[in-house]
């Protein structure tokens, strides 16, 4: 459990004291969502009909910047060498480095997107769901990015090859994540999508860590 | 037969004492990709002993460390703790060892109290009792002037006496040392060859890669090259 807290209270020390990564997931988020007025139209009801599924494709994206700094710096300075001989299990290891990822990305996407909302016409009355959707959601883009990020350590052009592993795993996320909105909006009541949603978390939350932990020992063969 | 396996000392009675267990490797055989880096190599390490491993470059000396460490599963022999293979329990093997590589896994914006603190919590050490560890590691390389400095402002040599003062911050009886004194100075070697004596005389083993001599008491020297396949050794289907 030190072990565990250990890593946690690093890869969250690790992104304060860098920021850009976070950062720089936040600007990309911001921009994405800005150009989609632009090449929309600024109509209220074109956005809004589409509002739900620009936030969380941009959101999606900007959560995919950052998964190949999840394994990678340690990868490259031996430090992964030393977390698979230390005492915590690989696959709490591969989930704590998860939980400080989706901390320093996941969570503040998920707090910008109220006013990202506003730039593209989400309903008013669905803000709430959007912020809960990426709430449930996010973690699980983290659990399932993680398992890309692990299989595609040390290949030459990491970052292509990740986002062709991982958008289409996304798929079933988004589709939940942006149907949630989307409900609220249109007044027919979020909870289906909601639990849904969660499940798809919940189910990533055992099953990702011990892909990726699998994945991360051939790595270091 | 391999000489190493005929040395009628080499298989004698564990001492009734409570010694930790000898670690034992037979037959090793290390393969990367398609190349045998290795094969047939044998050792036995008792409490307080030292192997120093010596061969030319690419002979396997840091790919036996990683296999002893247990990153590397080895593609034939085995390696056991006393009668215990080392592999029906890996969490517990991981436990007795410590791996300094060539790479000092040291995250440029943390200072190196910091990185020791995070290692020993990484190996379960509670925080009052692992920062006195952490300060005696710390002393025993001369890094108490730089100790709260960023990574990033550290020489190679500086770097290295991080990574090594991981040794003393957590206690493990196996230290496997790949390279560890090719970018320090005089003093910090001289602290180095300290430190393992120290160890040694504790009871601890230390296995270490070296080009440049060190001065280690009765260390046995094992020259990888004698385990180098020769070309007609070559599984055919592997060989071409």
């Amino acid at each position: 459990m030190a072990g565990f807290l250990g890593l946690f209270r690093r890869d969250l020390r690790l992104a304060m004291r860098q920021g850009s990564d976070t950062g720089l997931v936040l600007a990309f988020y911001v921009l994405a969502v800005v150009l989609f007025p632009f090449g929309v139209g600024p109509e209220p009801e074109v956005l809004g009909r589409v509002a739900a599924g620009i936030l969380w494709v941009a959101a999606l994206l900007a959560a995919l910047l950052s998964l190949d700094r999840l394994f990678q710096p340690d990868f490259e300075d031996g430090g992964l060498d030393l977390i698979a001989l230390s005492p915590l299990p690989l696959e709490f290891a591969v989930l704590a480095k998860c939980a400080a990822h989706w901390v320093s990305t996941g969570l503040p996407l998920a707090l910008v997107s109220p006013a990202l909302a506003l730039v593209v016409d989400v309903e008013p009355r669905a803000i709430g769901s959007l912020v809960l959707s990426l709430l449930i959601g996010t973690p699980g883009l983290s659990l399932i990015g993680s398992v890309a990020a692990a299989l595609t350590l040390g290949a030459r052009r990491q970052g292509v090859l990740l986002s062709l592993l991982v958008l289409p795993l996304y798929v079933p996320l988004l589709i939940f994540g942006a149907g949630a909105v989307e409900a609220a909006a249109l007044g027919t009541g979020p909870r289906a999508d909601f639990l849904l949603l969660g499940a798809l978390t919940l189910a990533a939350l055992p099953l990702c860590p011990w892909a990726s932990a699998a994945a991360l020992r051939q790595a270091l063969e | 037969m391999l000489p190493a396996l005929t040395d009628p000392t080499l298989f004698r009675a564990p001492a009734a004492t409570a010694r930790p267990p000898d670690l034992i490797a037979e037959g090793l055989v290390c393969r990367r990709g398609e190349r045998l880096v290795f094969a047939g190599l044998s050792f036995r390490l008792s409490a307080g002993g030292a192997l120093i491993l010596t061969g030319a470059n690419g002979s396997g000396k840091s790919s036996l460390l990683r296999l002893v460490s247990g990153l590397l599963a080895p593609a034939a022999g085995r390696l056991s703790w006393g009668t215990i293979p080392a592999a029906a329990d890996l969490a517990a093997h991981h436990a007795q060892l410590h791996y300094v590589g060539h790479l000092d896994a040291l995250k440029p914006a943390m200072t190196p109290r910091e990185m020791l603190v995070f290692w020993s919590a990484l190996r379960g050490q509670k925080l009052p009792r692992s920062e006195l560890a952490i300060d005696r590691a710390l002393a025993a390389f001369a890094l108490e002037a730089i100790a709260d400095w960023p990574c990033r402002w550290l020489s190679a040599g500086q770097r290295r006496r991080v990574a090594l003062a991981r040794l003393l911050a957590v206690p493990a009886p196996l230290w496997l040392l790949d390279e560890p004194s090719s970018t320090l100075d005089n003093d910090s070697q001289d602290r180095l060859e300290a430190a393992i004596a120290g160890h040694r005389a504790k009871g601890g083993m230390v296995m270490l890669a070296t080009h440049t001599p060190i001065a280690l008491d009765a260390a046995v020297s094992l020259a990888l090259d004698a385990f180098t396949p020769q070309p007609d050794d070559f599984d055919p289907d592997v060989a071409d």
